[in-house]
């Protein structure tokens, strides 16, 4: 009898920590994922940030650029330098027949003409000189020098040729390749080149809508907010108001792009595929969420507070406005930047109102033609070139960063300048 | 031009501001005790400027275009076109006016051009000048209406409440907004296919409806068999209980034992680094399933000799699963931490062990809640959207094999409307009743949950 009990007591014991353990493992696959996650995106993504670049001389010969003697600035601008730029890469192998000149072309960015003009400009003396001029790998050969190529592949299928990779390892051998900082990932639009691709359109693209989004939600939502909270007359409407918000909260944003797509384009006519409708879109999203995080900080400041205004005299919106609001100001703005880190990552709306056009040029205002860095990451991913890989997790590095900023501020602005009331 | 008749007008607002403070002191100098405080006249001097001036300003701003279109249409009223080329004839005008327009230039549409260049700056003009007048006679009102006893403050609060008033049916507007946008290409769309053709049809292949001539009439047997929604339906369904088998065991775990076990510290460091789950941009998961789970299952199942897609429904619902862990983890974290002491307590002094009590007691007393926080997982499970357009298919296809790829509601969605759409084919309007489908689904997730998380609350407090 005493046996059976310690048994069943044993079982009920081993029962608990089975049931501990679970727990643990559950939180422990939580957090590993998350692992997982970030490695993934950091180990395919670091290499982004470097760019890879080849050493070429270039002999700045007038005759072929056509140029006369002693040439004023307007004549270097509009000389042709793309016999020049060709003329230099054929010459890393003068023995290349047509096609194998085709290959040596292809090494390199088709921006190498710009590269080799701007070094001219700069220094107008060199023309008649020899000198190192470094250009932009074409994406597949910047790939082989990080190591990221598969190199035995059988020829056909790969996009690098072997004569390629033969003049390729003659130049690392010369020491004529070389790894940079990629500056160019921050500078330059997208491109459907991966090597000259950038993420500076997209980049001012999710600034704009962000920009549109705060300046719509914020004063809304906090009116709103006020209202519902220290003047609202408890009846139907506001019932209503009150359902209203805590579903749109949880409506799939993607409706939110169908209402951006059949209402701001179709019936206000506002022009597709801009920040301006895609910062109106997301600041429709982000309502409720802004709305609920004030309600939650004005509800948090004690009554005594509003009676200690009222009795002094002041009527109900001058309480408001002078004491309860400005008290609590560090947690509607942290709640705001909650939503906005929320609306910044947000995709399938804007993708709705046309912003995954092609935009190879860097927006000046919410009115131009722009994608946001989400839509950038998408766009990106359903290329099949391989060298955009590492361009869209770079691409999601600085997106998370932003929002790791983004969080953390929110974080400090609720610990330093909220009040504690105990 | 419109900015700079803005930005007056706020200017305006500001200067006028002052003023009203000025002449409030003026007349509290003359030792008159006023009836409010000095910047209450301010204030309402400057609604008195700038509101009405706003007024107009709005309105002209809606009716202007509308109306200029009448006036230019009216000269080709009475010749017999459809209102579709009339609208292209106002098109062509517009541009041609803009300098824009090539094309053929008739001598019709240069004498419109003119006249709408003419209508224009006649409209502009006389916008200036009557929002002049507007704020000159209304500041002259304000101004006068400045006096020891007249009341400022009462009106201008009562101004302040109809503005926060007018702010909080934002959120009503939304919903409206969201209502409409749907609503009407819906209807359309069931004009042409049948509503039941729609919900039990088993083939959906919306590319076979191709974008039509509009000057011919629809022809709706073109139609049958493409806008059957079992297939996607099926799909989202199906995505979503993959994505719960993930989400619940170790969401609802994870929350037990966060809430139950964890000492404080593990807490305060394990509870915030699960929500950054939540905080991560679903076009990353989208990458990340399509990128490295997809891959990752198929070459598992070439292992073990089985097929399986590199788009497929146990990709994009797993990945979906690890998004939805901390929703699930921190609403039932909260639900379990706010069931009363008294209970566990109870379900010790019997002898009763943690786990026990937690399995027994708590668990169904706190089961409400959790079942609440689980159907707002589901709900954003089937709403979300960039997850499954990346790491699932695109072609709907009718099955339950977790290997193969299925599409969901808000994929179609997304395949249907991205690059340019024809408003009024089918196929657009049929993405539009995929939305309200799922405007109603995820609505009627969203009320039940919500309803029985409060009952719940009520039951506790």
């Amino acid at each position: 009898m005493n046996k059976n009990k310690e048994k069943l007591l044993n079982s009920r014991y081993r029962a608990e920590k089975r049931f501990q353990f679970y727990g643990k493992s559950a939180i422990f696959l939580a957090l590993l994922f998350l692992t997982i996650f970030i490695f993934k995106i950091f180990s395919t993504g670091y290499t982004a940030f470097q760019k890879t670049w080849l050493i070429v001389p270039v002999t700045f010969d007038a005759e072929t650029m056509y140029l006369d003697e002693n040439p004023s600035k307007e004549d270097l601008e509009d000389a042709d330098y793309f016999d020049l730029a060709l003329q230099t890469m054929f010459n890393l192998d003068k023995s290349a027949s047509e096609k194998q000149q085709n290959d040596l072309k292809r090494m390199v960015s088709y921006f190498f003409e710009r590269e080799i003009k701007r070094e001219l400009l700069n220094d107008p003396s060199l023309i008649g000189k020899t000198k190192d001029v470094y250009l932009t790998a074409s994406d597949d050969l910047d790939q082989v020098f990080k190591g990221n190529y598969p190199r035995d592949l059988p020829e056909d299928q790969r996009r690098v040729t072997d004569y390629q990779l033969k003049i390729f390892d003659q130049l690392v051998e010369q020491g004529r390749v070389e790894s940079k900082f990629n500056l160019s990932f921050f500078t330059y639009p997208d491109s459907r080149e991966a090597e000259l691709a950038g993420i500076a359109s997209s980049f001012m693209g999710s600034i704009f809508s962000i920009l549109v989004c705060l300046v719509i939600a914020f004063p809304v939502a906090v009116l709103a907010a006020i209202y519902l909270e220290e003047f609202a007359p408890k009846n139907r409407l506001t019932d209503f108001i009150e359902v209203n918000i805590n579903n749109l909260a949880a409506v799939p944003s993607i409706v939110f792009g169908l209402l951006g797509l059949g209402i701001l384009l179709a019936v206000f006519q506002l022009p597709r595929s801009t920040p301006l409708v895609g910062g109106i879109t997301l600041s429709l999203m982000t309502l409720p969420t802004i709305i609920i995080a004030c309600r939650a900080s004005l509800k948090a400041v004690p009554p005594s507070i509003r009676e200690a205004a009222l009795a002094m005299g002041a009527s109900k919106m001058q309480t408001t406005m002078h004491h309860t609001v400005p008290l609590s100001m560090p947690g509607t703005l942290s709640g705001t930047i909650i939503g906005l880190a929320q609306a910044l990552g947000e995709t399938a709306p804007l993708i709705l109102i046309g912003m995954v056009a092609f935009v190879n040029t860097i927006p000046g205002s919410p009115l131009d033609p722009a994608a946001s860095l989400p839509v950038q990451i998408y766009i990106w991913a359903e290329s099949a070139e391989r060298g955009f890989v590492e361009k869209v997790s770079a691409c999601i590095m600085v997106l998370l960063g932003f929002l790791i900023i983004m969080n953390l501020f929110a974080q400090i602005i609720r610990h330093k300048f909220e009040k504690k009331w105990s | 031009m419109n900015l700079v008749i803005f930005i007056f007008i706020v200017l305006l607002g500001f200067t006028s501001y002052y003023f009203g403070r000025k002449k409030a002191y003026s007349i509290q100098a003359t030792n008159t005790r006023l009836t409010a405080l000095p910047q209450f006249y301010g204030y309402y001097l400057a609604i008195w400027c700038a509101i009405p001036a706003f007024i107009i300003y709005s309105l002209w701003a809606i009716f202007e275009p509308s109306i200029v279109k009448l006036i230019i249409l009216s000269d080709y009223s009475n010749q017999g076109y459809l209102d579709d080329e009339l609208n292209l004839i106002y098109e062509k005008t517009k541009s041609l006016s803009r300098g824009q327009f090539s094309g053929e230039i008739t001598t019709y549409l240069e004498t419109s051009a003119e006249k709408y260049l003419n209508l224009r700056s006649i409209a502009q003009n006389s916008k200036v000048v009557l929002i002049l007048a507007i704020i000159i006679a209304s500041i002259v009102y304000g101004y006068k209406r400045i006096s020891s006893n007249n009341r400022t403050r009462e009106p201008v609060e009562k101004f302040l409440n109809t503005v926060l008033f007018t702010a909080s049916l934002a959120a009503i507007l939304t919903t409206i907004g969201i209502v409409f946008s749907l609503i009407f290409q819906t209807i359309d769309f069931f004009k042409v296919i049948p509503l039941f053709d729609f919900i039990f049809g088993t083939h959906w292949y919306p590319a076979k409806a191709f974008v039509r001539d509009a000057s011919e009439p629809l022809d709706p047997s073109m139609y049958s068999d493409t806008f059957g929604a079992v297939p996607i339906f099926a799909g989202t369904f199906f995505i979503a209980l993959i994505a719960m088998c993930v989400a619940i065991p170790i969401g609802l775990m994870s929350g037990i034992y966060l809430a139950e076990y964890a000492s404080t510290k593990v807490r305060q460091y394990a509870k915030p680094l699960i929500e950054i789950l939540a905080g991560i941009p679903t076009v990353v998961y989208g990458f990340f399933a399509a990128l490295t789970v997809g891959p990752f299952l198929k070459d598992i199942g070439t292992a073990m000799g089985l097929e399986v897609s590199a788009e497929s429904a146990l990709a994009a619902g797993g990945v979906m699963g690890i998004m939805i862990i901390p929703f699930i983890s921190s609403l039932s974290d909260d639900v379990i931490t706010s069931v009363p002491q008294s209970l566990r307590d109870g379900s010790y002094a019997m002898g009763a062990t943690k786990s026990e009590t937690i399995k027994k007691v708590i668990f169904p007393a706190a089961l409400p809640g959790i079942v609440g926080s689980i159907l707002l997982g589901v709900s954003r499970a089937v709403g979300e959207t960039m997850i499954v357009v990346m790491a699932s298919g695109l072609a709907a296809n009718l099955t339950f094999n977790p290997l193969e790829s299925t599409s969901t509601i808000t994929a179609q969605i997304v395949v249907i409307l991205i690059g340019d759409q024809a408003f009024g084919d089918p196929k657009t309007q049929a993405a539009f009743a995929l939305g309200m489908t799922l405007f109603l689904v995820t609505l009627s997730l969203n009320i039940f949950a919500l309803r029985v998380v409060k009952k719940y609350r009520e039951k506790y407090e």
